[in-house]
């Protein structure tokens, strides 16, 4: 094909353009799908229970990861702050993940368990209450509003699509019982999707106020759940090295 | 001002000798063909050997299930075996945090601490400096959140570490043990046990304990008798003379320090009585959680001895 015959068919040329461009990104990207290790083999990592879940949704929403991120570099300083590096197996059920990569404020991957409900709830609220030099903006609203929940189970089965393994039939649930452990399962299962929610809600009272579920108690639960799946203290320090 | 000569290579679309490509449109459009800047293509060349360079050395081609993994190696170390790995980031953290000298001597640090008792460190003027400078560190990215930068805490929210007095003690071990397990404090709202007459009663022997004069004696003989009775209980937690029960973490009554209401700052007597009545009535209900799995025993004592220091007392 002569240069020329490209140069003067503009259709001819978009198309070839965008084979090249592709290239640069489809030999990055998709051996990721394929190369054994990409995915650490790792105990403890579980899909969102539909509490933490609608969390999720909601940091979404309020565009929380623009800025922070979830994702904790192997570097020693990063460590040292943050706790250890993030792995590939504990976004493998995120659609989309939360990396960022933009840290206007701290990291998040591991700040489940690092601060009380109590204090996330008036962090959410109003940030300078709690953190004087703080820039981050108030959330008040999340503590006013009733958490919408009523389409939980659509969005677990949009999720079971794209492949993330909430239960709708009896041999899916067998297969998560075997695969996550029997309590875990039934938060998986997609036609206990309600009464889970609420009963976590009820449980865990993330916001203080018993008597409803707000989008808050949505939010802390997801925020306590962040990087707590996995038991760092069963594999030694070479371990994950491994898979790289 | 045009002069002859420029209008001459103009016309002929040839100035100075440039080839073109002879493609002509428009009667008398050409396109220059010039040859790249030697710069540019030596340049080029040299990014292409390092690309060789690079395949060679470092994890590079994507094969089947696996990838080239170059012939660059490190060196570090599992439970004592000696490890060998290609190039990689996560092996190259294992040697940093196993050789580099900020992390080696850091690490030393920590296990002399770790080793010694909280009296050797506490007068070791070296051990005392490093351990500042380390809790520091630690302390403004888990504590200050709740306890505030200098540890003053929040009246209502969060105690304050910054002084001498303590719920759960404030000792060095009190202190570790605090910061491992985490703490629950709890107080019961006692709404549905008094009525208004008598939470009045008791809030003004309480006050009455912490030396504030001016309140009405029959409602502090009233409130003593609930305090030491069955009907309140008070004295369970925070003793017959409200010293207080570390283990329950029941703040001392008496010395006038007030963490969970701003009596300090309330202008009569009568206003510090409401917030005393107030606070008995809603309870108290505050949580620390467990640093146990985030943080090793070496930071936590760090950590303890620095945070005892920030007020002392036990």
């Amino acid at each position: 094909m002569k240069h020329e015959t490209i140069e003067t068919n503009a259709g001819l040329l978009i198309a070839l353009t965008l084979v090249v461009i592709s290239i640069g990104g489809l030999v990055e990207i998709v051996p990721l799908f394929y190369i054994d290790d990409t995915v650490e083999e790792v105990e403890g990592v579980r899909p969102y229970t539909p509490l933490e879940l609608r969390g999720r949704d909601l940091y979404v929403r309020e565009g929380c990861y623009t800025c922070h991120s979830q994702m904790i570099r192997p570097f020693r300083d990063e460590m040292l702050r943050y706790g250890h590096y993030s792995l590939a197996a504990e976004s493998m059920y995120d659609h989309p993940f939360q990396w960022g990569s933009k840290r206007t404020g701290p990291d998040l991957a591991r700040v489940g368990g690092k601060y009380s409900n109590d204090w996330h709830v008036r962090h959410l609220i109003e940030p300078r209450a709690v953190v004087p030099e703080s820039i981050m903006p108030g959330y008040p609203w999340l503590a006013r509003r009733d958490l919408r929940y009523g389409d939980i189970e659509q969005r677990m089965r949009a999720l079971r699509i794209a492949g993330v393994p909430y239960s709708l039939t009896e041999e899916e649930f067998a297969a998560n019982v075997e695969r996550f452990g029997e309590e875990t399962a039934r938060q998986l299962d997609i036609t206990r999707a309600r009464e889970n929610l609420e009963a976590q809600a009820r449980r865990g009272n993330y916001d203080g106020d018993p008597s409803r579920i707000t989008e808050m108690d949505a939010m802390v639960a997801y925020l306590q759940m962040l990087g707590t799946l996995v038991d760092f203290t069963r594999y030694d320090e070479g371990y994950f090295v491994e898979f790289r | 001002m045009n002069e002859p000569g420029h209008e001459q290579q103009s016309a002929s679309g040839k100035p100075g000798g440039v080839k073109t490509t002879g493609h002509v449109w428009d009667d008398d459009l050409r396109e220059y063909n010039n040859p790249l800047p030697r710069w540019w293509l030596w340049s080029f060349y040299a990014t292409v050997v390092f690309s060789l360079i690079y395949w060679l050395l470092y994890p590079a081609w994507p094969i089947a299930g696996t990838y080239t993994k170059g012939i660059s190696w490190i060196n570090y170390e599992v439970e004592g075996e000696p490890q060998r790995s290609h190039w990689n980031s996560r092996a190259l953290l294992v040697r940093e945090m196993q050789t580099s000298d900020a992390a080696v001597r850091q690490r030393e640090f920590l296990q002399v601490i770790a080793a010694a008792d909280h009296d050797t460190v506490l007068s070791d003027t070296d051990m005392l400096a490093f351990v500042n400078s380390y809790a520091r560190g630690i302390f403004g990215d888990f504590c200050a959140a709740c306890h505030q930068t200098g540890g003053a805490g929040i009246i209502g929210l969060y105690p304050n570490l910054a002084d001498d007095n303590w719920h759960w003690g404030g000792t060095i071990q009190a202190i570790e043990q605090t910061i491992t397990r985490g703490r629950m404090g709890y107080m019961p709202p006692y709404r549905e046990t008094f009525d208004d007459q008598q939470a009045d009663a008791v809030a003004a022997y309480v006050l009455s304990l912490a030396g504030h004069e001016g309140g009405d004696p029959e409602q502090v003989s009233l409130g003593g008798s609930i305090y030491q009775g069955y009907e309140g209980g008070c004295y369970a937690c925070h003793g017959r003379e409200g010293l207080g029960l570390k283990s329950q973490g029941a703040p001392n009554l008496t010395n006038d320090i007030w963490q969970n209401i701003d009596v300090t700052g309330a202008q009569s007597h009568a206003e510090r009585q409401a917030l005393v009545r107030d606070l008995i009535l809603r309870g108290v209900q505050r949580e620390m959680p467990a640093f146990g799995d985030r943080l090793s025993p070496a930071e936590i004592r760090v950590l303890a001895t620095y945070v005892h220091q920030l007020g002392g007392g036990l």
